[in-house]
């Protein structure tokens, strides 16, 4: 028996240059910086390493109400912004509850909850923790207020993978419509962690970028200068759509989830696998997984972050995966406009990798002046790439994380 | 040392912060769980609020006896005389 096909009915972001998908895809084709200096006072009390970050474009709290906001981790809060206008997006009315789930990824968690919850504690005692700390610092509590608030009853789950979350979550979606646990998914991933801590210990472990002078320029993925990535912060969300149900209701398909695959490198718990062999394995086990040729592929929106140590190891792997072929793929770091969201980032890049599927257009990656010889790719500068008019076409995002995880989805045309 | 309206007014402030339930909703005879809808985990942070607004101690304890808004109103105006 065929698989059940899964299409992308629904998409939802708020981002550093965007708070919602028609800004976001407009300043992605543009190419914008989301970064500047921080101003908040924490960063001058600590005397932290790095200054700048990519702050969300629209604050969540502008968007929800007050009272809706109070209960919410400001991780959860842009969750339910953007698993929101993708649903709006979507046009689905009728469902049953039975039937939809929810996958919503985080790397990180509420961390502003849990590390606010510990300086009450410290400053005025365990009478003053809120009672609602613990619902709030959960990693499932994305994937729980976005359950609750559609009413999505076939489960809600929380892929957590460091930065591969968000493209896990995909994968998560698409496995429980193909085994028919659901027909609807609402898949993302969300992540605030721009704290004083979270810098601290990025910075320590000489991840981020140090151009504290240079915010805008700072994020330069596959650029010989490149020195760490930018902190993001947003969300991104997907509805996932069987698509037998999709064509009864008459929505309208960006594109289908033709394959994802999850690997893991056990090599080593931060840096990648020099030889990229696990983000190789994913590669080919997305492709496998939806039938896909290295000729079908046209677009990759790549992790490409910024760091020296990151992003050749995924050209490698791209290069085994694809061959001679990737000689003619359109490669888009678009962290170099919104910085690393995370556990955020990969549902916030399959949104782009849609619209780009959609729209037949790649968006640009910017600050790449003078590119890393010893990473040869064909990368979309300047203006955004025309994918080919015709036909069924590909695009491929990756997304890896600590600990050696790598996710792939394969998203076509339809 | 507040009067029981100014206790009243200042409850209804705590709970349009919480639950943003409208102040002039929040009445004497009013149940907070069965009028109000204010779950458990309100409450506390209602209780919470309270004690620091009116400067008296609300033990855990007593929690589960304040059923409606006027129960709160004698336990604060009490507490502080």
């Amino acid at each position: 028996m065929m698989a059940r096909k899964v299409v992308i009915t629904g998409l939802g972001a708020t981002t550093p240059i965007g708070g919602d998908v028609p800004t976001l895809w407009e300043n992605a084709l543009k190419g914008v910086s989301g970064a500047a200096t921080l101003t908040d006072s924490w960063v001058e009390e600590y005397n932290l390493p790095v200054t700048f970050a990519a702050r969300a474009s629209v604050p969540a709290t502008d968007v929800l109400s007050r009272v809706e906001a109070k209960r919410m981790d400001p991780s959860t809060q842009f969750a339910v912004v953007a698993s929101r206008e993708a649903w709006k997006d979507s046009g689905i009315e009728e469902f049953d509850r039975n039937k939809l789930a929810v996958a919503f990824a985080t790397g990180i968690g509420g961390v502003w909850t849990l590390l606010d919850a510990w300086d009450t504690l410290r400053e005025k005692g365990p009478r003053r923790v809120l009672p609602m700390t613990v619902p709030m610092l959960m990693p499932n509590g994305p994937a729980a207020a976005v359950s609750l608030d559609l009413g999505a009853e076939a489960g809600a789950h929380t892929p957590v993978s460091a930065c591969a979350s968000g493209t896990e979550a995909m994968h998560v979606g698409l496995e429980l419509i193909r085994s028919g646990k659901a027909d609807i998914v609402m898949v993302g991933g969300a992540e605030a962690a721009i704290h004083p801590m979270p810098i601290a210990a990025f910075s320590s472990m000489q991840a981020l970028s140090r151009s504290n002078d240079n915010p805008q320029g700072a994020s330069r993925p596959y650029d010989i200068d490149r020195n760490g990535f930018v902190m993001g912060e947003g969300a991104g969300a997907l509805v996932l759509e069987a698509e037998e149900h999709a064509l009864a209701r008459g929505a309208r398909i960006y594109a289908e989830l033709a394959g994802t695959s999850v690997t893991s490198d056990a090599h080593h718990i931060t840096a990648p696998d020099p030889q990229g062999l696990g983000a190789t394995r994913a590669l080919k086990a997305a492709m496998f997984d939806g039938l896909i040729q290295p000729e079908d592929v046209v677009h990759v929106n790549a992790h490409a972050t910024s760091t020296p140590v990151g992003d050749k190891p995924e050209y490698t792997a791209l290069k085994a995966a694809l061959g001679d072929h990737l000689d003619d793929v359109w490669v888009s770091a678009t962290k170099s406009q919104m910085g690393h969201l995370l556990g955020a980032s990969g549902a916030v890049e399959s949104v782009l990798t849609t619209l780009a599927i959609y729209n037949r257009k790649a968006p640009v990656t910017i600050n790449l002046d003078n590119q890393d010889p010893e990473i040869p790719l064909k990368v979309v500068t300047g203006e955004p790439a025309l994918l080919p008019a015709e036909g069924s076409i590909v695009a491929l995002n990756n997304s890896f994380g600590f600990g050696g995880h790598n996710a792939v989805v394969a998203i076509r045309s339809v | 040392m507040a009067s029981n309206e100014e206790i009243l007014a200042g409850l209804a402030e705590i709970v349009n912060a919480e639950t943003g339930l409208d102040v002039a909703d929040v009445q004497l005879d009013k149940s907070f769980t069965e009028d109000l809808d204010i779950d458990s985990i309100s409450m506390m942070t209602i209780v919470v609020e309270a004690e620091d607004k009116f400067e008296v101690k609300i033990p855990d304890e007593e929690v589960k006896n304040l059923k409606t808004v006027g129960d709160a109103v004698s336990f604060i105006a009490a507490a502080q005389a």
